[in-house]
C-alpha cells in the first residue's frame, strides 16, 4: 500500500517535470519569436527586449531560472509577453477559476444523471428501457461536444431564448456549455456502471444473499453498486484531462473567459509565458486528480490493496 | 460438413449483433462514397460558384452548398477523405508501436519491462491534447504535424492492452514447448503469441479509429487542424457552427457524416468485442 502509493507520486512528479521541460523546448525550437510582428523591429530595440526576457541566455539557463520561479512559493510564472502589466498568475487565476466550476457542475452531473441511468438499466436488464438507455449513451459517445454545442446554442439561446448566448454572467449563463459537455460522460459513466452492475449481480455472493431474502434494494445499493463503482473512480482521474480538453472547445463556442481560451488566444499570441503558465496550471490539476483517483481505488478496492 | 473453427463463431456472435451488422454496412457505403465520389466529379467537390452562394439543400444539391458556392455533399466526400485518412493512419501507428512494444515489454518481463512500461505510465499522465495544441499553432497547420501529434500517443493504450495479454499467455504450456524446441523470441512472439491476442488488438483498433477522428475534428473545429482549401468534417463543421443561424444546413450535413461514422464505428467495435474478445475490459 505504502509502496503503491510512494510509487504513484513518485510517477506524478516525474510526468509534471516532463510537462514543465517538454513545454519549455517546444516553444524554444517553435519556428518564429514572440516578438516578430507584423512591424519591423529595430535590432537594438529586438536585442533589448530579448535582454529584457533573458532570451538571449543559453536553454538550460533559461530553463532553470523558470523552474526555480515555479518552485517557490508563491509560485511565479514570470510576466505575459503580450500584456506586460501582468504577471501570469494575475492573469491566470481568475480563468481557472471559472474553468473549474464549470468543470465541477459537469462533473456532479455526469455523476449523478450517468450513475441513476446505469443502475435503472442494469435492473431493467435486457428491456425497452435499458435498450434506450444504451442507444442514447453510445450517441453520447457518438456526438462531439463541438456538434452539441452549436446545436444547443441553436435551438435555446437563438431561437427559443432562454439562455444568454455567448455571455458570461451567472449561473443560467452556464447550463448550455455544461450541457453540452455532460453528455458525453454521462453517456460513458452510465455504460460503465451498467456493464459492472451487471457483472457484480451474478456474483455468488450476491446471489447467496438473493437467496437468503435479502430485498433487492439492499442488495443493488449496499452490495453490488460499491463495487460496480469502483471503475468509475479510476476512470475519474482521466476523465478531468477530456474535460479540461472538452472545455477548451466548449469555451471556445460559448466564448467562455476560462482557461482554456486563455490558452488558445496565448499560443496563437505566441504569449509563451501565458501558454507555459496555463499548460503548467492544467497538467499540475491533472496529474493530481489521476494521483488521487488511483490512490483512491487502492483503498477502496480491497483486491487492488493486497496486491499492493 | 463445415468445420466450425473459432473464426466462424465468432463471425455468428458478430453477425448477431445487429447494431454492429448496420454500423458495417454504413462503413463500407460511407467508404464507397468517399473513394469514388471526388474521384468520379472531382468538379462537384471543388468548384466555387461565388455567383450560386449558399443555397438550401435541394434535388440539385441535396445536402445544400457552402458559403462559397461548393456542393456540400462533395465537400463532406473529401472531408470525408481526410477524416477518415487521418483515423485510420493515426490507428495503423497505435498498432505498429503498441503491439511492438506491448509485446516486446511484456515478453521479455523483469527490467526492460519495468522501464518500457513506466515510460508509458509518464506518457499516459501528459494531458497530450494540449501539446498537439501548441505543436499546431507553432509549428504549423501541416497533415504531417496532425499525423505526428495525434500518432504519438495513440499507441499507449494498445502497448497495455497487448502487453497484459502477452503476459497471460508467456507461460503458457505451448509456448514453453516452443521455446524448449529451441524456436527464437521473435518467431515465438510473432508465431504463438500475436495471433492469440488478435481479438483484444482488432477490438481496440476499431476503437481507437473513432478516438482520433473526434481528436482531428476537434483540432479542426478549432482553427488548428486541416486549412482550407482541403477540408475534413472538423473543418467543414467549424464553418457550418460559424454561420448556422443563417445556413443551418452547413452544419447538419457534416456533423450526420461524422456522428453517424462515429456512432457506426463504435457499435462494430462493440459487436468484435463480443465477438472475439468477451471477456475483455470496457474501455
Amino acid at each position: 500500500m505504502m509502496k503503491r502509493a510512494l510509487y504513484r507520486l513518485l510517477q506524478s512528479i516525474v510526468t509534471f517535470l516532463v510537462v514543465v521541460i517538454l513545454s519549455f523546448l517546444m516553444q524554444k525550437s517553435a519556428p518564429g519569436g514572440p516578438f516578430d510582428t507584423a512591424r519591423e523591429m529595430e535590432p537594438e530595440a529586438r536585442a533589448a527586449l530579448e535582454r529584457e526576457w533573458q532570451l538571449d541566455q543559453p536553454t538550460s539557463s533559461q530553463l532553470l531560472t523558470y523552474m526555480d520561479g515555479l518552485f517557490s512559493f508563491p509560485p511565479d510564472l514570470k510576466h505575459s509577453m503580450s500584456r506586460p502589466d501582468y504577471t501570469v498568475v494575475e492573469l491566470i487565476t481568475p480563468r481557472l477559476a471559472v474553468s473549474l466550476s464549470l468543470g465541477f457542475v459537469v462533473l456532479m452531473a455526469s455523476l449523478f444523471f450517468g450513475i441513476s441511468m446505469g443502475v435503472w438499466a442494469a435492473i431493467h436488464r435486457n428491456k425497452a428501457g435499458d435498450h434506450i438507455i444504451m442507444v442514447v449513451a453510445l450517441l453520447g459517445v457518438s456526438i462531439p461536444n463541438f456538434v452539441i454545442g452549436p446545436l444547443l446554442k441553436w435551438v435555446f439561446a437563438l431561437e427559443l431564448d432562454l439562455f444568454p448566448e455567448s455571455r458570461w454572467a451567472g449561473p443560467s449563463s452556464m447550463v448550455l456549455p455544461a450541457c453540452s459537455m455532460s453528455f458525453l460522460y454521462i453517456a460513458i459513466v452510465a455504460r460503465m456502471v451498467r456493464g459492472g452492475l451487471i457483472e457484480s449481480l451474478d456474483r455468488d455472493h450476491i446471489r447467496a444473499a438473493r437467496a437468503r431474502g435479502f430485498s433487492e434494494g439492499r442488495l443493488i445499493f449496499v452490495h453490488a453498486l460499491p463495487e460496480a463503482l469502483l471503475p468509475v473512480v479510476s476512470w475519474l482521474g482521466p476523465a478531468m484531462a477530456g474535460l479540461a480538453v472538452g472545455s477548451v472547445v466548449i469555451e471556445r463556442v460559448f466564448n467562455i473567459p476560462g482557461l482554456g481560451n486563455t490558452l488558445i488566444d496565448g499560443a496563437f499570441n505566441r504569449d509563451y509565458t501565458v501558454v507555459m503558465g496555463a499548460v503548467i496550471v492544467y497538467s499540475a490539476l491533472l496529474i493530481f486528480a489521476n494521483l488521487i483517483s488511483d490512490l483512491l481505488v487502492t483503498f477502496l478496492d480491497p483486491r487492488a490493496r493486497a496486491k499492493a | 460438413m463445415t468445420r466450425l473453427g473459432i473464426q466462424s463463431t465468432s463471425w455468428q456472435r458478430f453477425r448477431s449483433h445487429r447494431g454492429a451488422m448496420i454500423g458495417l454496412v454504413f462503413l463500407c457505403l460511407m467508404g464507397i462514397f468517399v473513394l469514388l465520389l471526388p474521384a468520379l466529379w472531382p468538379e462537384a467537390t471543388s468548384t466555387q460558384h461565388l455567383a450560386l452562394g449558399p443555397v438550401s439543400p435541394s434535388w440539385e444539391h441535396w445536402a445544400g452548398t457552402d458559403y462559397e458556392g461548393r456542393d456540400l455533399v462533395g465537400r463532406i466526400a473529401s472531408g470525408g477523405r481526410v477524416s477518415l485518412l487521418v483515423g485510420l493512419v493515426a490507428t495503423l501507428v497505435a498498432l505498429l508501436i503498441g503491439v511492438t512494444w506491448g509485446a516486446t515489454a511484456g515478453y521479455m518481463g523483469g527490467r526492460v519491462d519495468a522501464v518500457m512500461m513506466r515510460i508509458v505510465d509518464v506518457l499516459y499522465g501528459l494531458p497530450y491534447m494540449f501539446f498537439v495544441i501548441i505543436l499546431m499553432v507553432w509549428f504549423g497547420q501541416s497533415m504531417t504535424n496532425i499525423f505526428i501529434g495525434l500518432g504519438a500517443v495513440s499507441w499507449l493504450t494498445m502497448a497495455r492492452i497487448v502487453r497484459a495479454n502477452v503476459l497471460t499467455y508467456r507461460e503458457r504450456d505451448f509456448v514453453l514447448a516452443s521455446r524448449l524446441a529451441g524456436k527464437g523470441t521473435l518467431f515465438i512472439i510473432a508465431k504463438h503469441i500475436i495471433p492469440n491476442v488478435m481479438g483484444p488488438i482488432i477490438v481496440y483498433s476499431t476503437l481507437t479509429v473513432p478516438r482520433v477522428m473526434i481528436e482531428e475534428a476537434f483540432l479542426s473545429f478549432l482553427g488548428l487542424g486541416i486549412q482550407p482549401p482541403h477540408a475534413s468534417w472538423g473543418s467543414l463543421l467549424s464553418e457550418g457552427a460559424s454561420l448556422f443561424r443563417e445556413y443551418p444546413w452547413m452544419l447538419v450535413g457534416p456533423a450526420l457524416a461524422l456522428c453517424l461514422t462515429l456512432l457506426s464505428l463504435n457499435f462494430v467495435g462493440d459487436g468484435l468485442r463480443d465477438a472475439l474478445d468477451p471477456r475483455g475490459e470496457r474501455h
